[in-house]
Formats: structure tokens, C-alpha cells, sequence
């Protein structure tokens, strides 16, 4: 005889259709939008509630953590900066109840990020604490043999890069142990940041990384994030104040997709891709970068409210990467 | 209680205790004896989706060998917000039904995700969403529509096959008997293949085919059973009448089966409705009528009895679709349709021993006129099958 799923894939027809229709009269009003208040259409509705700090991470301080180092000054007036970076395997909380074994540096995905002066002369004590052979590979212009590409260190195994920072910019680091894809996605890399020798205006200042997880292994991310936790500016906006002058420093780090993207809500920004030059590239409310790629933007809210920002690709803003800038007028109401 | 009563019992029981102490052992120390263990992996299985309105209503089955925890839940890759009720973490074969409020789209497919605490994906595809039907008097009345059409009238329209059969004679009489083998040959095979085909879809733990190979041997058995018993006080004229409801009861089973499938396949959005395929069943189950009705021949049955012969052989499908609708599970689809597979074959059995009167079976169905019969039973089916095929 024939198959009851195609024999019903083509119907039944004439009343069994008509009951059909009456059944399923309620769903027409789903696209239509005569949903009751209940339903998940609004962002908020949708969002899951995301704790504060997740296991020892708390992604806000994250967001304005800036690691200058132990800074000495030598003799000839340079200004040295000593690191301390290990690199340790830890299972993270990537999304609310999500567990992702992750290798990391200092333990957080995206690792700590680095800030120096142009000029600067820069030492990171490396030591390696994970279950795999590691090392840190620092954009910039440095020597051959600080490139951590083939000065690979063992478990257990220390090496000390040494460079001095330039140009000033934005700049990234990651393992760059083969597979470099299998080291990229589990956590290793953070940003670096070389700030000019003539400071950039003041303002408030705040690092995102955006990332991907993958936490079933199959070559696709599961979650998208700034800074490692799935929509937690979302459920935690970042506060900010109207006219207030912001910085953001955006990094790519996003594994297996191409691209990634960042666009700002109700609001412009000047470009400065990556950071080299202080004269704008563009003046605009959306920047697409390739794996690898960063940029600083800057801009200042008119007016206080809520206003959103996340990756326009609608997939990756719905897996996560989405968030709330919460701006108050001087005096502190919304 | 005497000595042999407890020597017996302690004989039972001394296997049992024995392997009570070695699980215990196993338990207790087996990490041990396996060397270092390799984490089992969790798996999670959703079993059905149902969409309500506003919401899509997802069951999971915790099909792993360890209890698991949905941490996150998407809709057609959009992290979506859920409740689980009872809860989000199943233990070892528990389930839980999750709701999430999604304003799903009437008519499209929706790829469901459910996410683990420690990042596994498991997803269902459903190609069709459409709004579930609940246990309404409306529904409950759909339902019997949809039985009705394609169960009851078809098995009434082919018994008005009566009087034509009745005409032809005698000599007619083993073709038509062949013939209605051949009918149900198909039918239980198809019945078969339907029970294989939901039983690929069920998580291995429920061994599909070990319940198949239950229900078809067990309904085989037991109808051979009962259709020893009442033979033996029934000759002649009242052994077609066994026969036909024997038959009746066979075909009845295996819709049962059917309306199952039917009911369930409808809630789980595999249903765009057409009036084309009504028609094509209508005329492929026909033939079930004209199965009943061939032993009945060369006697004059009172009208009541094709009235109850229709019923028994049709309505089934009613309550078939109305708990694969309210209440589909595929375990219970594999058994339904594996019983109606083997009460078919019984029912097979029944027709070639009617005419073989004591001659072997193969021997019989090896006349020219009963293998004629036979391949058109085949090829009747095989025909009308097409209508529905599409």
C-alpha cells in the first residue's frame, strides 16, 4: 500500500480539509502580529536571564579591564612593562548553564586585554599550564623569533616574548600552535592595544571581542559573544552617559565564519580601523570585519534611553551577540 | 509453605542473589576493573513538537546513559527563552516537556535546537508547522471524519462487491479466495514496512525491531489460537462466516495500525491537506471490503452481518487516529502496526487452508487458477496503490 506520510503530505481534501482549516485558523494570526502581550516577540521576552558573574567572570569588569603590566623605568627613559600570561585549560560558562572546555590564557576567553604606550618596551612571562603545546603570537612589528610561531612551548615550558610596541594601535594575540583553528576557537587569544605617544582624548573606554563557541565540536559556532558570554550586555546593559565621548575598541576573533560585524543603534561612530591612525576612515553606524580584523570607534549619545548594538547578521545577533547601551542624562535619569 | 515449596523457591532465588552481589560489586567497584573511564556522552532525543498557540511544546527523552540538562534552547538558530516542566534536567530515561513561546509561522519548517550544560546540540526538523490539534469535541469530531473517510466507507464501498461475487459461480470461488490472499499479503506487508520505517526514527533504546518481531508473532500466534478453537465447532457454511470475520478482524487490526500513523503524522506536521488524496485511498481500500467479503459467497448472510463485517474492519481507523493524535507515541505506532502485520498473515494463513481442505499449502496455492488469483490480488493493490503514491 501506500505511505501514510506522503499520502498525508498530499491531503486528505474536500471536508477533511475543511476541518483542516478550522484548526488551524488560529496560526494565520501568528505572522500578522495579534499576538497577546505574553507572546515572545519583544527582545526582552526573548532574552534569557543571565547571571551577573558566571563562575569567577564577570564580563562588565571585563569590559573596562585594561592590563598594563608591571611598569618599570629604565635608565635610558623607556618605560618597560612586564606580563604575566598562563595558559590554562578551564571549563567556562559561555551561555547561561553552558559549560565549554576551554583553553585559556589567565582563565577567560577572550584573555586579558594588554595596553601599552607606543615605544613601550614589552615583556610577557609566558608559562604554559594547559594539556597542549601553546604559544602567544602577537600582532605589530616585532622580531622573528617573538612571533610565537615556532618557538613552541611544552606543558610545563616558560618562554618571555620581548619587543618593543609599535606601531600604535589595535592590535590582537593568539596561539598559534597547529591546529590554529582548533587553538583559536577553544579560547586562546585577547586584545592588545598600543596607545599612541600623543594620548587620544579622553573618554570611556571599553574593550569587545567578538568571538564565537563552538560547544559541540561539529565546526560550527553554537553561541555568539562579546567578550565570552552570550548576551550578557543584553541582559546587563552597559551604562553610559548622554554626551559623554565613548571608545570602543572591536576585535574579531570569531572562528569558522567568516566574518562578523557590529552595528550601533540610533547613533554614528568614527572608524579608525585598526586603530593606526588618529584621522576618522569613515563616519558610519556599521562595520564588517574579517577574522582578525579590529577597529576602534568612537561616538556620543544624544539622548538618554536603551539603545542596542549587536552583529548585523541576524543569526549571530540571535545566538547571542547582542547587547544594551543604557545612557542617562548628568543627572543619572533615564 | 512444605520443603520442596522452599527448596524451589531458594533454587529461583540463588541466581538471582548471586547477581545482585556482582552488580553491587560492579557498582561499587567496576570503575576499577574497566581502567580509566571515558565520560559517557550525553543524549538527548525529542520525540515530538507540538505547536501551540504562541508557543512550540517540545518533548525530550533522555535516551544516554547519564541524567542531562537542556541549558538552551533555539528555534531555527535563534537563542530562544523556554520553561521545563518537570524540569530541565532528565535523568536516565526520564523526560520533560519544554515550552517556548515562540511566534512560529504557520505553513514553514522550524528547526528546533535543544543545548546541553555541557554544549551538545540535539535538533528535530519539523517540515510543516501547523497548529496541534487538543482534545476538543471539535478535534475528537475531525478525527472520526478523517477515520470515516478513509477507513469505514472504502471497507463498506467494496463489501456491495457481494452480489457480483455471489453470481459468478463456483467455479469462481478459488480465484477470488487467491485473489483476497493476495490483498492481504500486500496489505501485511505494507503494514511491515510501515512499522520498519517509524521504528527508524525511534532512539535505539526502545529496539524497534524486537517490539516489531513481538507484535507480529504475538497477534500471529494468538489469532491462530482462537481460530483453532471456535473451527473446531464450525463446518461448512459457518466456516466462511468465521472466515470473513476473521478477515474483518485481521484488516481491522491493521487499520488500527494505519489511523495511528495517520493521526500522528497529521499532529506532527507532516499534513497539507488535498482533496486528491482522499480520493486515491478511498479507491485503494476498497479492496479491503472485497477481501472480506470472498468467503462469504455461495451463502446468504443477513444484511446485519456486512454492516458489523464493515465496522469491525473499518472504524479501527477512527480510534487509531484519534490516539495517534491526543497521545502519539512511536513506540506504541511500531506495535500497533507489527500486530496488524501479523494478524494479516494469520488472516492469510486462514484463506489458502480454507480452500486447501487438507492439502499442503504451497501445493495449493500452486494451481494455475489460485496463482492467477494471487498475482492479480498483487497487482489490484499494486494499481491502486498509485492512486495514492502521487
Amino acid at each position: 500500500m501506500v505511505s501514510r506520510r506522503e499520502f498525508l503530505k498530499y491531503g486528505l481534501g474536500g471536508t477533511a480539509a475543511l476541518g483542516a482549516a478550522t484548526l488551524a485558523a488560529g496560526a494565520g494570526g501568528q505572522i500578522s502580529g495579534h499576538a497577546p502581550a505574553s507572546s515572545g516577540l519583544g527582545h526582552s521576552v526573548m532574552i534569557p536571564k543571565v547571571p551577573r558573574t558566571l563562575g569567577d567572570f564577570n564580563p562588565m569588569a571585563f569590559l573596562t579591564s585594561f592590563d598594563y603590566g608591571r611598569v618599570q623605568r629604565l635608565s635610558d627613559g623607556t618605560t618597560l612593562r612586564e606580563y604575566r600570561i598562563v595558559a590554562q585549560d578551564k571549563e567556562i560558562e559561555v551561555a547561561p548553564g553552558v559549560k565549554f572546555p576551554a583553553w585559556t590564557y589567565n582563565g577567560t576567553v577572550p584573555g586579558p586585554t594588554l595596553r601599552c604606550t607606543e615605544g613601550d618596551l614589552l615583556r610577557v612571562h609566558f608559562t604554559n599550564g594547559g594539556s597542549h603545546p601553546h604559544t602567544i603570537h602577537f600582532h605589530g612589528i616585532h622580531p622573528a623569533n617573538m612571533d610565537g610561531v615556532s618557538e613552541i612551548v611544552p606543558t610545563g615550558g616558560t618562554f618571555t616574548y620581548e619587543f618593543h610596541a609599535e606601531p600604535f594601535g589595535l592590535f590582537l594575540y593568539h596561539c598559534h600552535v597547529m591546529p590554529i583553528k582548533a587553538h583559536i576557537h577553544k579560547g586562546l587569544y585577547g586584545a592588545f592595544i598600543v596607545d599612541p605617544a600623543q594620548p587620544r582624548p579622553p573618554a570611556r573606554e571599553m574593550i569587545m571581542v567578538m568571538n564565537g563557541f563552538d560547544t559541540d565540536l561539529d565546526g560550527e559556532n553554537e553561541f555568539y559573544t562579546v567578550n565570552g558570554v552570550a548576551n550578557y550586555y543584553a541582559a546587563h546593559p552597559i551604562p553610559i552617559k548622554a554626551g559623554e565621548l565613548v571608545r570602543v575598541y572591536l576585535v574579531n576573533l570569531t572562528e569558522f565564519d567568516l566574518i562578523n560585524s557590529f552595528h550601533l543603534h540610533a547613533n554614528m561612530f568614527r572608524l579608525y580601523r585598526t586603530g593606526t591612525s588618529l584621522t576618522q576612515y569613515e563616519y558610519t553606524d556599521t562595520v564588517m570585519l574579517c577574522q582578525g580584523e579590529r577597529c576602534v570607534l568612537e561616538f556620543t549619545y544624544k539622548y538618554p534611553g536603551k539603545y542596542m548594538f549587536h552583529a548585523h547578521q541576524s543569526e549571530f545577533a540571535e545566538l547571542g551577540w547582542m547587547g544594551f547601551f543604557e545612557v542617562t542624562n548628568s543627572t543619572g535619569v533615564v | 509453605m512444605t520443603r520442596t515449596q522452599l527448596r524451589l523457591a531458594l533454587a529461583f532465588l540463588l541466581p538471582l542473589a548471586a547477581l545482585g552481589i556482582l552488580v553491587f560489586f560492579l557498582l561499587n567497584r567496576g570503575h576499577t576493573l574497566m581502567g580509566s573511564p571515558v565520560p559517557p556522552v550525553e543524549k538527548l532525543t525529542i520525540t515530538r513538537a507540538l505547536f501551540r498557540p504562541q508557543a512550540i511544546e517540545v518533548r525530550v527523552l533522555n535516551n544516554g546513559p547519564i541524567p542531562a540538562t537542556v541549558a538552551q534552547v533555539m528555534v531555527n538558530d535563534a537563542l530562544w527563552e523556554f520553561s521545563a516542566a518537570p524540569s530541565a534536567t532528565l535523568p536516565r530515561l526520564g523526560q520533560t516537556v519544554i515550552t517556548i513561546p515562540y511566534p512560529w509561522v504557520n505553513g514553514e519548517p522550524h528547526n528546533i535546537g535543544i543545548i546541553t550544560a555541557t554544549g551538545l546540540k540535539f535538533q528535530k526538523q519539523v517540515e510543516v508547522a501547523a497548529l496541534a490539534p487538543s482534545p476538543s469535541l471539535r478535534a475528537f469530531g475531525f478525527f472520526a471524519l478523517l477515520g470515516t473517510y478513509v477507513g469505514v466507507i472504502p471497507v463498506l464501498l467494496g463489501l456491495l462487491w457481494f452480489p457480483f461475487l455471489n453470481r459468478l459461480g463456483e467455479h469462481w470461488f478459488d480465484f477470488f479466495m487467491s485473489l483476497t490472499a493476495g490483498l492481504l499479503i500486500f496489505l501485511g506487508l505494507d503494514a511491515l514496512k510501515e512499522a520498519f520505517e517509524v521504528s527508524g526514527r525511534l532512539p535505539d533504546l526502545f529496539k524497534g525491531v524486537a517490539i516489531i518481531a513481538a507484535g507480529t508473532a504475538g497477534s500471529f500466534l494468538l489469532l491462530i489460537a482462537v481460530s483453532q478453537k471456535l473451527s473446531k465447532r464450525l463446518t461448512g457454511r459457518s466456516a466462511g462466516f468465521l472466515l470473513a470475520y476473521m478477515i474483518a478482524i485481521g484488516v481491522g487490526l491493521h487499520n488500527l495500525g494505519e489511523g495511528l500513523a495517520i493521526g500522528a503524522a497529521y499532529v506532527l506536521g507532516e499534513v497539507a491537506l488535498g482533496a486528491f488524496l482522499v480520493i486515491g485511498f478511498t479507491i485503494h481500500n476498497t479492496t479491503e471490503g472485497l477481501a472480506i467479503v470472498a468467503p462469504l459467497t455461495q451463502s446468504k448472510p443477513p444484511l446485519r452481518h456486512f454492516l458489523w463485517l464493515g465496522l469491525i474492519a473499518g472504524a479501527p481507523t477512527i480510534l487509531g487516529t484519534w490516539i495517534g493524535g491526543f497521545t502519539y507515541s512511536d513506540p506504541a505506532s511500531v506495535l500497533f502496526l507489527s500486530i496488524g502485520a501479523g494478524a494479516i498473515f494469520q488472516v492469510v494463513r486462514e484463506v489458502i487452508r480454507y480452500r486447501a481442505r487438507g492439502t499442503p499449502l504451497l501445493q495449493a496455492l500452486g494451481t494455475p487458477v489460485n496463482f492467477s488469483g494471487l498475482l492479480c490480488g498483487f497487482l489490484i493493490m499494486y494499481v491502486t496503490s498509485l492512486f495514492v503514491a502521487a
